[in-house]
């Protein structure tokens, strides 16, 4: 809902790039990140002469990311998209049009809100252009480099329906839709590496009355920008309905620093593509068995992930069930349930995993039988939660198990008798502030647990020391 | 002249060597080319070393392959690693790819010896050779008559005995017609057989490489080394090269034969004479010859002039400015674009990517393309009848002998309507060869053509065999 009351009414156009070994069209890697210009060939430059050859994993994918999303899964054709711009060594590109390989499908989020696909075709990637000069700025730039590591890396694009209402259900929208990608190993689904890329159709209307006009924004590179600019976007139409105006189709910019969308090009300069089936691949008709094999070895979505999760945890807190969806679409559920199994309690395997895991650099490369371990030392009071980030940390670092890190860390926990004494001798030698305590000001609860933490070089267990607290009161 | 199967008997039993097959081939180039400019690069170097390897690999006693030691012309829109591929363009002049197209690499690997790259109309666009940016080829049976086009250089390389086997290019009728107009004979392998990776794209669903060769054992022999699938080309056949040498002796007896009226209506009188005698000789051999008419053939012309230039529109965009090629400097990419394509492509060029570029365009798509689209879904139907009452088709290929340099250059129509009996078999994608069959009254080559269905190569070459034997 817009200020004026207007309602949002947002569909999203996701570009995913697939985890393939290979381009779309040729043998050339598809890695990110590599110098530029080094994986290339005839056929990725499209120098005189190429052809393309469709990659059969890149097929497959695109079938993985419809089953996922329950399209239909039909017989579909490669159509040239003609366009001139350095970044495409063609001039057009390879895309699918009007028969697309997955149509009609559904994506259900968190909270129940069904939201259509349209369609989820496969395409190739252009390059990417960077313009150097004085100003950092395409306008004034001096000249434009092109890498062409990206041109036909295999995409596939994902259109929903225009089922949308708010930034924040679009937010919501691409992180399932994320979090679905992940998990059947289509797409690492890295927006701030540009392997996920969303444009928003964005239109306001009166609740109930036909869609508006739409405007496509672009340049959104994290969901909170998308949320914003989802926002923003509703906003500014909502103030030209407003003033009496009408919104013009167009195509319009976010600019994150200033917090607004521009416009970039009207539906005046819009491009005829002149669409045509092309001529150098052949129409791509999947068999049942094909489809049955690729359908059989999809692992569990995420929504059957979070139910089971839900189900080991017993019942959940609101708090608790975001953090169950967040462990998911960091593909992280299975070491909470390995904690669990290992005879973690299930709300803290849950908390560690969401919070603390989930906030390494990344959190895949731990070894988790080395976590399991570690949460089951904090779970018998081997080590405070204090001790037992910081060794998580130097897991992550090191690679070492967690046994070894607490040793050299000289992190085993002071036992109980040893806390005992220690706790009577902080409190004896701050009478004032035991008095003050026990006449009921609880803040200095957390005095005393720091002065023991102190005594004992972070040895001792926090709660431990508040319960000998409440014990001695 | 000495054939390709003679010399590369002769190459691999040792009565000569690559060395001086290939010496031989470039002397008569450096004899005869600077009149008929057959050639835009000789290659002198790297043929040489492509025979010291054939003659290495015989003194080695290894078999050196079935073309030892043939000199091949190549059309210059094959691309051929380290060698300048121009496809006859001021756009790409000066630009040597970094790889070869699969023919190339095929043929090297059958032994053959790459001479030099061939003129051509500009990306093949032509029938006349007269559209190179390099200036045209003349007509080794008259100076001053065309070769016919695009792939004038390499039928005018064979045609005047400077290598035994071209390569060229068909999208239209592009080897047919000058191997018609030259005297030699020519093949449009069914779409599929030949790869054309590595072919510089005029339009994709009808483009295909097929050899040009002064007889048709030549010409199968060559077929067999370059045909057979290519997991570098989608649309190519999954299937081995079809056993055309095998077949060559067969005959045509018991043949039904269909002498098509749309592949001899406005053909010049000599031609149609040509074409009934060829009628004859066939019968004679034992065919049966039955007269047909599939008239959903005239609407070819048009409908080709539609998709062909539609499929460049899209080919020809990569030659920008930005990669490779030509560049001339502008303020901006838009304009720098703007203005390499416009120095760069050559009048021919420039009309036919503008008709393509409005047969796409919005609104006008299914007018024109789409339109197009199903005529030739019209004519491969047509085709598909006539196969039921016909293994083969017999026609004229070109509607007159090689016309005189520069009578058709004015009228980009009457130029055209030179492709009128060769496009059918280009849009249905079938198989289709021109063999010489006697003089026209002027005293030049007349080539009539025979059509087959898709991969009835076999069956098309034994026929083509008969009537070489009965010129």
């Amino acid at each position: 809902m817009t200020a004026t009351g207007l309602e949002t009414v947002v569909g999203l156009e996701v570009h995913t790039e697939l985890k393939t070994a290979t381009k779309l069209f040729c043998g050339c890697r598809n890695r990110f990140g590599d110098e530029p210009n080094t994986n290339v060939c005839p056929v990725c430059l499209g120098l005189p002469g190429s052809l393309p050859v469709l990659n059969r994993r890149a097929v497959e994918l695109a079938m993985a990311i419809g089953t996922a999303l329950e399209c239909e899964i039909r017989p579909s054709i490669f159509h040239r998209k003609n366009y001139f711009y350095p970044d495409m060594p063609k001039d057009y590109q390879i895309s699918q049009y009007d028969e697309p390989i997955n149509v009609g499908g559904h994506l259900t989020l968190p909270d129940g809100t069904v939201v259509g696909i349209v369609r989820a075709h496969i395409e190739e990637d252009t390059g990417k252009t960077t313009h150097v000069g004085e100003t950092g700025r395409i306008h004034g730039a001096d000249r434009a480099l092109v890498d062409y590591n990206r041109a036909g890396v295999p995409l596939v694009e994902i259109v929903s329906a225009p089922d949308l209402r708010s930034g924040e259900a679009a937010r919501a929208y691409v992180t399932e839709l994320r979090a679905i990608l992940v998990a059947t190993g289509a797409s690492d689904g890295r927006m701030e590496e540009g392997s996920l890329r969303v444009d928003a159709n964005v239109s306001v209307r009166e609740p109930g009355a036909p869609f508006g006009t739409r405007c496509e924004v672009k340049n959104m590179n994290s969901l909170r920008s998308l949320q914003r600019a989802v926002e923003h976007e509703a906003e500014r139409q909502a103030a030209v309905v407003a003033a009496g105006g009408t919104v013009e189709q167009e195509t319009r910019h976010w600019d994150e620093d200033a917090g607004r969308t521009v416009p970039l090009r009207s539906k005046e300069e819009a491009y005829d593509y002149r669409y045509f089936p092309e001529p150098d691949l052949l129409p791509l008709a999947p068999d049942a068995t094909w489809r049955a094999a690729v359908a059989a070895s999809l692992p569990p979505m995420p929504r059957a992930r979070r139910a089971v999760l839900v189900e080991r945890l017993g019942t959940v807190t609101d708090a608790q069930r975001d953090q169950v969806a967040s462990v998911v679409a960091d593909d992280l559920d299975a070491l909470v349930v390995a904690a669990v199994d290992g005879g973690v309690a299930p709300q803290l395997a849950l908390a560690r995993v969401a919070n603390e895991v989930a906030a390494l650099g990344d959190p895949h490369r731990l070894d988790a039988s080395g976590v399991v371990a570690l949460l089951a030392m904090e779970a018998r009071g081997d080590l405070s939660a204090t001790q037992t980030k910081a060794v998580l940390q130097r897991m992550a670092e090191t690679g070492e198990d967690p046994d070894a890190i607490a040793a050299a860390m000289g992190l085993e926990q002071i036992g109980e008798d040893a806390l005992d004494a220690t706790l009577d001798a902080v409190i004896a030698a701050h009478t004032d502030e035991w008095a003050r305590y026990r006449e009921g000001d609880e803040k200095l609860a957390q005095f005393f647990v720091g002065q023991v933490m102190r005594e004992t070089g972070g040895k001792a267990d926090g709660k431990a020391v508040v319960a000998g607290l409440v014990r001695r009161r | 002249m000495t054939t390709a199967v003679e010399l590369a008997a002769a190459v691999r039993d040792g009565t000569t060597t690559a060395r001086a097959t290939t010496e031989a081939a470039l002397a008569a180039v450096a004899a005869n080319d600077r009149e008929l400019h057959a050639f835009l690069h000789v290659d002198r170097d790297g043929a040489l070393a492509a025979a010291d390897r054939v003659d290495a690999l015989t003194s080695q006693g290894r078999d050196p392959g079935p073309l030892a030691g043939v000199p091949v012309a190549l059309k210059d829109n094959l691309c051929t690693q380290g060698v300048p591929t121009t496809a006859a363009s001021r756009i790409l002049e000066g630009w040597v790819p970094p790889y070869s197209a699969t023919v190339v690499d095929r043929l090297v690997a059958a032994g053959a010896i790459p001479i030099g790259k061939t003129n051509l109309d500009e990306f093949a666009m032509g029938s006349s050779t007269e559209n190179s940016a390099f200036g045209p080829t003349r007509n080794p049976h008259d100076h001053g008559r065309v070769p016919g086009g695009s792939s004038g250089g390499s039928a005018a390389a064979v045609a005047a005995g400077m290598v035994a086997i071209g390569l060229g290019s068909d999208t239209g009728g592009s080897i047919r017609q000058p191997a018609a107009l030259c005297g030699v004979v020519g093949v449009k392998p069914t779409y599929g057989m030949v790869s054309r990776y590595g072919l510089i794209a005029f339009a994709s669903s009808l483009d295909q490489i097929g050899p040009l060769a002064t007889t048709v054992a030549d010409a199968a022999a060559c077929l067999e080394a370059i045909a057979g699938h290519d997991p570098m080309d989608a649309t190519s056949l999954d299937e081995p090269a079809p056993r055309v040498v095998a077949a060559l002796d067969r005959g045509v007896d018991g043949a039904r034969v269909g002498l098509v009226a749309e592949l001899l209506d406005g053909a010049a009188p000599d031609v149609v004479v040509a074409v009934e005698r060829a009628a004859e000789a066939l019968e004679a051999a034992g065919a049966h010859v039955a007269e047909l008419t599939l008239p959903e053939l005239r609407l070819g012309l048009s409908a080709y002039y539609l998709i062909a230039p539609a499929e460049a529109s899209s080919n020809l965009a990569r030659y920008d400015g930005v990669r490779y090629g030509l560049r001339v400097d502008a303020a901006d990419v838009q304009a720098m674009n703007v203005a390499t394509r416009t120095r760069g492509f050559g009048d021919e060029v420039k009309r036919r990517v503008m008709l393509g570029t409005y047969a796409l365009s919005a609104g006008y798509y299914d007018a024109y393309y789409g339109r197009a689209q199903r005529v030739r879904t019209l004519m491969c139907r047509a085709f598909a009848t006539a196969w039921e009452r016909c293994d083969l088709l017999l026609g004229a290929t070109a509607p007159t002998t090689a016309f005189e340099l520069g009578a058709k250059t004015a009228d980009p129509m009457a130029m055209y309507l030179s492709d009128v009996f060769t496009i059918p078999s280009n849009l249905s994608g079938e198989a289709a060869i021109t063999v010489p069959f006697g003089r026209g009254d002027d005293g030049l080559p007349i080539g009539v053509q025979l059509l087959g269905r898709a991969r009835a190569e076999p069956r098309v070459f034994a026929a083509a065999r008969v009537l070489e034997a009965a010129a």
